[in-house]
Parts: C-alpha cells; structure tokens; sequence
C-alpha cells in the first residue's frame, strides 16, 4: 500500500516536474515563510519554492528575536534548514521585497507568491515626549542584543541611570525585563551579541518596573517566560498583592482561559514569597499593574532626554467583545523616575507599494491566507496568484507554532485555487531563473543558502573561542563579506 | 462577517484567523468538568496538574530514570525484542490509524518520527514547543502516565486544540503499562470523536 502510494507520487512528480513546474516565491525566512515553503514543497511535486530575505541570514525571529537564553527555542532551525537543502527549494537572502525588486515583478516572475515579511515596525503609544532620547521601541531593542545588523549600532545608553520603565506585559517585555536583570555571566554563555554583553555588562540599571495597563488577570505573557523572570538569581520581585483581587468579570476570564489561571497562580505565589524589601543593591523587578501611559517627561539636566514616565491609574470596563475587559484612565497621575523606557506593546507590519493593506489592524486584508484587493466589504476581489502568512496575516501575536498552523491555512487555500483553476495562471513563468536575471542586473548580490553557512560556520566557529555557542555577525558588511568568501 | 466576491465568482466569507494568544482562548481552555462518573479519576488528574516543583522534580525523575535508553539498555534491548516493545496506534488528521511497535524507554516523538508519521517536533524533544502535542484517545491509559510536570504544562497551555488528555508526543515515554495505548494528532478531534470524551464544539 505504502509502495503503491509512493510510485504513484513519483511518477506524478517526474512527469509534472518536466512539463510544468509550479513556480512560487515566498518572501520572509522567518517561522511563517519556512513553514510555508515546507507545506508546498510536500503537497506539490511539481513546485519549486524560492525563498527571498532582505537578510543575508535566514530564520526571521528566531535568530532576531527569541532571546538568547533561550537556545531551545532556536533548535527548530535545523529543520528550517532541512527544508532549505531540498533540492526544490533554493535561498536569496540579501534581496528585499520594495528595494531590490517591486511586488508587481515578482507577481510576473512566479506562479504563486507568498508573503511572510513579518513585522518590522512598532505600535506607537501617541502620547506627548514619544520622541525624547532614552525611549527605545522593544523591536529595535530585541534586535540590538540580538545582533541584528540593522541595530547593531544602537548603543543604548545603559549607564546614565539605575531605573527603567519597560512599558507592556507581554512575553517579549518579559525577554527585556530578563535580559536586563539576569546576572550577565549567565548571558555570557548564550548567543547574545557581544555588543550587548559589553553594554550589560557596564549598565547601572539595578531596577525594572513592568508596566501593564490592565491587571494581573489580562497580563500578556505565559507561564514559561513569567517562571523564569521569576526565578532569576538573587532578584527582588515587588507585586502588590491588592492588585491581585480578582472581581467577578476577572473570575469569568480565570475560568474560561487556563493560561490567565496559571499566570494569576504564579503572580499570587510570587507576591507573598521572598522578603518585603530589596537587600542593598539587590537587582528589582516590579509589577505595575493598572497604569496606563500618559506622557513621557523631559530631563531638566539633560536636555531632550527622558527622566520619567507619567502613567494614568486605570479601572477595567466590561468591553463591547464579552469576556474582554478594558482599560479605563481614573484621572489620577502618578510619574515614575527612569532613564530608559522600552516600549513593548506590540510590532507593526509595513505594506510595501502595490499590497493591499488594512493600516488600521496593521495587516494584509485576507481570506484564509488569499490576499484580497481592499479590506472595505462587499467589493473586496481575490488577488490572483498572491497569498500571505505569519505575523503579516494575522498581526504580530503567536508564537513559533502558531505560524505552522498558518501556513497550513494558507498552502491549503493555494492548493484549493490551484485545483479550482480559480486563481492561479497557467503560463509558464520564469520563475528563479527570471529572479537571479533580474537581479544580476541590478547588481543585486543575493546569498544563497550554501554563503549563509559559511556565516553559520565563522559564527559558531568564533563562538567556540568564547564559549559562546555563537558569535553573531552583526555589521552588514561583515555578513556579505564572510557570505562572499 | 463579511463577505467579498472572488475573481470566479464565488461568494467567500472573510473570517479573520483566529488561533492566536489573544483569541485562542477558546481553544486552549479546559473542557467543562463533565459529570458522568468515568470522569472521575481523569479530573482527579487534571487537577494535579499543579504540582510543587520538588514533587515535579520527582515524578520526572522517576518517570524517566528506569526507561534512559543507555546503550546497554539497547543491547538489551536488541536480544529481547520481542517482550521489550509495545504497541501504539497513531490516528492521523484524517483518521487514518497506523499500529507500530515500540521498544520501551523511546518516546512517542521518535517512535512517530521513526515510522513516517507525521508529528511535528520544532525543538527535537527538548520541552520548548508543543508541536508534538497528542491526545491520549482512551481515558484509563491517560490516568496511567505520570502527571505532567509544571514545564510540560507550560508548553501545553500553548497547545493548539488542547484537550484535558493532551500530553506532549516527546514526554510520553513507552513503558509496558502503555501497550496498546492510542494517541491523537490535534486536528483528527475535529473530525470524530475521541473514546471517552466529546471534542469541544468551537
Ligand atoms: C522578541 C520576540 C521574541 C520571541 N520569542 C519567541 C519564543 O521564544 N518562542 C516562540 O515560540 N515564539 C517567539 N516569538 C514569536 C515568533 O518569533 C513569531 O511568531 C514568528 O517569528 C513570526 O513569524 P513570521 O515568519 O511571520 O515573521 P518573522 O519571523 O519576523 O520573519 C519575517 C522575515 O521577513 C524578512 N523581511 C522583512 N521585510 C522584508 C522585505 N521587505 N523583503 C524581504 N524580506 C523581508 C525578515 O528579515 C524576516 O527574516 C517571539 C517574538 C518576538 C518579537
Ligand atoms: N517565549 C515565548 O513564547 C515568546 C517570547 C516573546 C514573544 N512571544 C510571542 O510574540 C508575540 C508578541 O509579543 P508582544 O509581547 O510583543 O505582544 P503582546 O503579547 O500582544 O503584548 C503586548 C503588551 O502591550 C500592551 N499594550 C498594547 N498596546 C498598549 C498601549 N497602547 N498602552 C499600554 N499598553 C499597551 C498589552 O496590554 P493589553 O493586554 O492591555 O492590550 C500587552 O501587555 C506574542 O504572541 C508572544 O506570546 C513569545
Ligand atoms: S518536541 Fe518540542 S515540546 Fe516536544
């Protein structure tokens, strides 16, 4: 039975492979885009699958953003890796969607083509003092430590004060919040850039306020990260055990929602643990809950630089979706004194010319991963041909596996018109070889697969000289220059 | 709802996708305790789920000590093939059931991988993704496994279709109480149901 099936596919794949590939692009290594190229490569026989970066490393988010001490995580690029080796499927890091070649080329060029740029800006707060120095968006921040080499030049100034503000409760400010406070011997041995082992090593900031607008009930993260922020060394945590009460609009959210349950569990455990004060210069971590920002305000000493942070007590209103509770501002004000403020309250996708967009939700108007003309109702057409996965689909929340069952969504929905016939072309396109043309003549050097493991190599290789598991490359022309040789 | 007119033709409802942190509530939460007796001692185990870490500690330790598969434990193994392996069926998304063998001290996730069955494992079994997420079909073998330890559980909270006998494929080590155990790939509970329990309507 299993060999019958399995003569059966091969003949399938040999006689539509030499008649008519299916030519797809996926653009973005990250989660979405590996996991997307994966699917189509096991449902389709006949398709060859280019994946295109704006990097000249793969991975997305998994290299620019799971923290570093979190090595585990990172282990599911060996599989990515495997999906980059098929022989169907090829690598073009250094080519970005927007600069090096325009969506409409690629649309010409192939058959199929998936969209998985992520998220690469922030959602902006839009109070008054935004602007001022000193306030980082958690994006550029995570990508600073990460080594990205669009941040590598950041210098956050780490040694001007000991407080600072990290704005949001989700699980990416609890990654700040840790890797501010963890003793840095212990980052030392992970894979964060030395750039931002120096500046930890050198920082001031002794204590950390973890601002949530809404209660301890809503917090954003998950267990996983909120046990280990918990149980860095030798670190005071403050959580206001008032703040812990529940109403019956909380009770509702407790019971409907098992990841609330164990995070009020692990809050309520945490706040009548450990001693009522900080020992003398003991590293602090503090939960603010109910406080939403208001403005940020200006240092007196240093002109254009941030000395605090305004925030709005707030109530929580039952909102118009049942079971969400909202925050509401009280009218009472209280400024909490800091030198740095990371806001982590969420990413951002950006359109690039031709897509459409919703501005307002920060996404591609889709159905089911087809992308569609306009967000606005009834008229909306299917684009043909154009499909999108990950945090540009669905926002910029979910982890790693949510991205597997998105892409699962989206290959479907292309399988779906691919049988229809409903929107997908069936002229021969050009595909890869009209990719590497078009950027031949624009001079663009794109890094296949095979460069980025020499990156890969020089980064594990200068890594084992301290023992880090890698040392990340994280100057542009570094990268292009080890991905050359 | 919308709805929005496709290049064929056809009427398409535009839903927004929603298995994400802030809307996956729905499902990653526990099942309403049902009231029929054979529940019983499966709540009484899902209540446990918030173990001490010491006793986490213990029962991890003594869950995994007799089965490490050293490689003299594998010669062993080898010469008595026979005896030290039990059977395990995997019902695929479609519901389609594959029966394998599986020698005692491997975990579900290699035993799956070793048979082509397709069961996801982004972090290689090292507790870091609940990709490898199963549903332990029959209640009785369920109760049989050692509760989850607190880092089990975090990764199952993220879980997608968690059910109150979801494990974790790389977790779930074969002993010979397990012969005969059937486990669940998430999306099949769609599909049918599962012995013992009804799927959540979502
Ligand atoms: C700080 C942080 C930490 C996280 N930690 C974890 C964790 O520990 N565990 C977990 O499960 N999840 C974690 N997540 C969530 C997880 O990273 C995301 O769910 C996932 O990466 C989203 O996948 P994506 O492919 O949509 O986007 P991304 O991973 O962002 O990938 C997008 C890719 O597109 C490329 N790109 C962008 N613009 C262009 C362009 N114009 N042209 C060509 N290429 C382009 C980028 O270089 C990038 O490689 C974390 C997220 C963040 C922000
Ligand atoms: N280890 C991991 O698994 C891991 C690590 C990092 C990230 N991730 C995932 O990556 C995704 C993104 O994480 P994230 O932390 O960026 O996003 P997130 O989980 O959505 O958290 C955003 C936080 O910002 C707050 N916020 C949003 N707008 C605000 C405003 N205007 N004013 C004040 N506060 C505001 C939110 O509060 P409200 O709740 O009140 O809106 C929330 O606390 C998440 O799904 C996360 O789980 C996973
Ligand atoms: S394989 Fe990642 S948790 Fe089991």
């Amino acid at each position: 039975m299993a060999i019958y099936k399995a003569t059966k596919l091969l003949s399938r794949s040999f006689s539509s492979l030499s008649s008519r590939p299916l030519r797809v692009c996926v653009v973005g290594s990250g989660p979405a885009g590996f996991y997307t190229a994966e699917k189509m490569l096991k449902a389709h026989e006949e398709a060859e699958v280019d994946i295109v970066d704006r990097l000249p490393t793969p991975f997305g988010l998994v290299r620019s953003g799971v923290a570093p001490d979190h090595p585990e995580t990172k282990i599911v690029t060996n599989q990515f890796t495997r999906v980059a080796q098929n022989e169907r499927c090829s690598f073009f890091g250094n080519v970005s969607l927007g600069s090096s070649l325009s969506l409409s080329e690629l649309r010409d060029m192939y058959h199929v083509v998936v969209l998985a740029y992520g998220a690469e800006s922030d959602r902006v707060l839009g109070i008054s003092g935004e602007e001022l120095a000193g306030i980082h968006s958690a994006r550029e921040f995570v990508w600073w430590y990460n080594g990205h080499p669009d941040c590598s030049n950041m210098a956050p100034d780490l040694k001007s004060a000991d407080t600072a503000v990290i704005l949001g409760q989700g699980n990416v400010a609890l990654d700040i919040a840790r890797v501010l406070l963890r003793p840095t011997a212990e980052l030392a041995k992970t894979d964060i850039a030395s750039h931002a082992l120096s500046g930890l090593e050198e920082s001031s900031i002794r204590k950390v306020y973890l601002v949530g607008r809404r209660g301890p009930v809503q917090a954003a993260c998950t267990a996983k990260e909120l046990r280990e922020v918990l149980g860095i060394k030798d670190l005071y945590v403050h959580i206001d055990k008032d703040d812990l009460r529940t109403t019956p609009a909380d009770e509702e959210e407790l019971k409907n929602n098992r990841i609330r349950r164990r995070i009020h569990e692990l809050l309520s455990k945490a706040a009548i643990s450990g001693t009522s004060h900080p020992s003398p210069g003991q590293r602090e971590l503090h939960f603010v809950f109910f406080r939403k920002p208001d403005k940020f305000i200006g240092s007196d000493e240093r002109s254009g630089h941030v000395a605090g942070v305004r925030l709005e007590k707030t109530i929580l209103k039952e909102s118009v979706h049942p079971g969400k509770q909202t925050a509401e501002g009280t009218g009472q004000y209280e400024d909490f004194e800091c030198g740095l403020v990371l806001k982590s309250i969420g990413y951002k996708s950006v359109p690039v010319e031709g897509l459409p967009f919703d501005l307002q939700k920060g996404v591609v108007p889709n159905y089911r991963g087809r992308v569609l003309s306009c967000a606005s109702e009834d008229l909306a057409q299917v684009e043909e041909g154009l499909y999108v996965c990950g945090w540009l689909k669905r926002g910029p929340t979910g982890i790693i596996a949510t991205n597997l069952y998105c892409a699962e969504e989206t290959v479907a929905s292309i399988s779906e018109d691919l049988e229809t016939g409903a929107s997908t072309s069936t002229l021969a396109k050009p595909g890869r070889e009209g990719l590497k043309q078009l950027l031949d003549s624009r001079n663009v050097r794109a890094v296949p697969f095979s460069a980025w493991e020499k990156i890969d190599t020089e980064e594990k290789q200068r890594g084992s000289l301290r023992s880090k598991p890698r040392e990340k490359l994280t100057r542009w022309e570094e990268l292009l220059e080890v991905a050359a040789k | 709802m919308k709805s929005a007119t496709g290049v064929a033709g056809y009427r398409l409802k535009v839903t927004s996708f929603t298995i994400f942190d802030s809307v996956c509530s729905q499902y990653l939460t526990f099942f309403s305790p049902l009231a029929s007796t054979p529940r019983r001692t499966c709540l009484h185990a899902v209540q446990n789920r918030f173990l001490l870490p010491q006793v986490a500690l213990h029962l991890f330790l003594q869950r995994h000590e007799p089965f490490s598969t050293t490689a003299a434990d594998k010669a062993q193994l080898e010469g008595n093939e026979e005896t030290k392996k039990i059977s395990v069926t995997f019902v695929d998304k479609d519901g389609d059931e594959k029966h394998i063998n599986v020698p005692i001290g491997m975990s579900m996730l290699e035993a799956a991988h070793e048979n082509d069955i397709e069961l996801e494992g982004a972090c290689e079994g090292s507790l870091a993704c609940s990709t490898c997420h199963v549903i332990v079909m029959d209640i009785e073998y369920y109760n049989k496994l050692e509760d989850p330890t607190d880092e089990e559980n975090d990764m199952l909270d993220l879980a997608f279709g968690l059910t109150e006998t979801s494990r974790l494929g790389c977790q779930v080590i074969a002993s010979p109480e397990l012969d005969g155990i059937r486990l669940a790939l998430p999306a099949a509970t769609r599909n049918f149901a599962v012995d013992g329990y009804k799927p959540k309507p979502h």
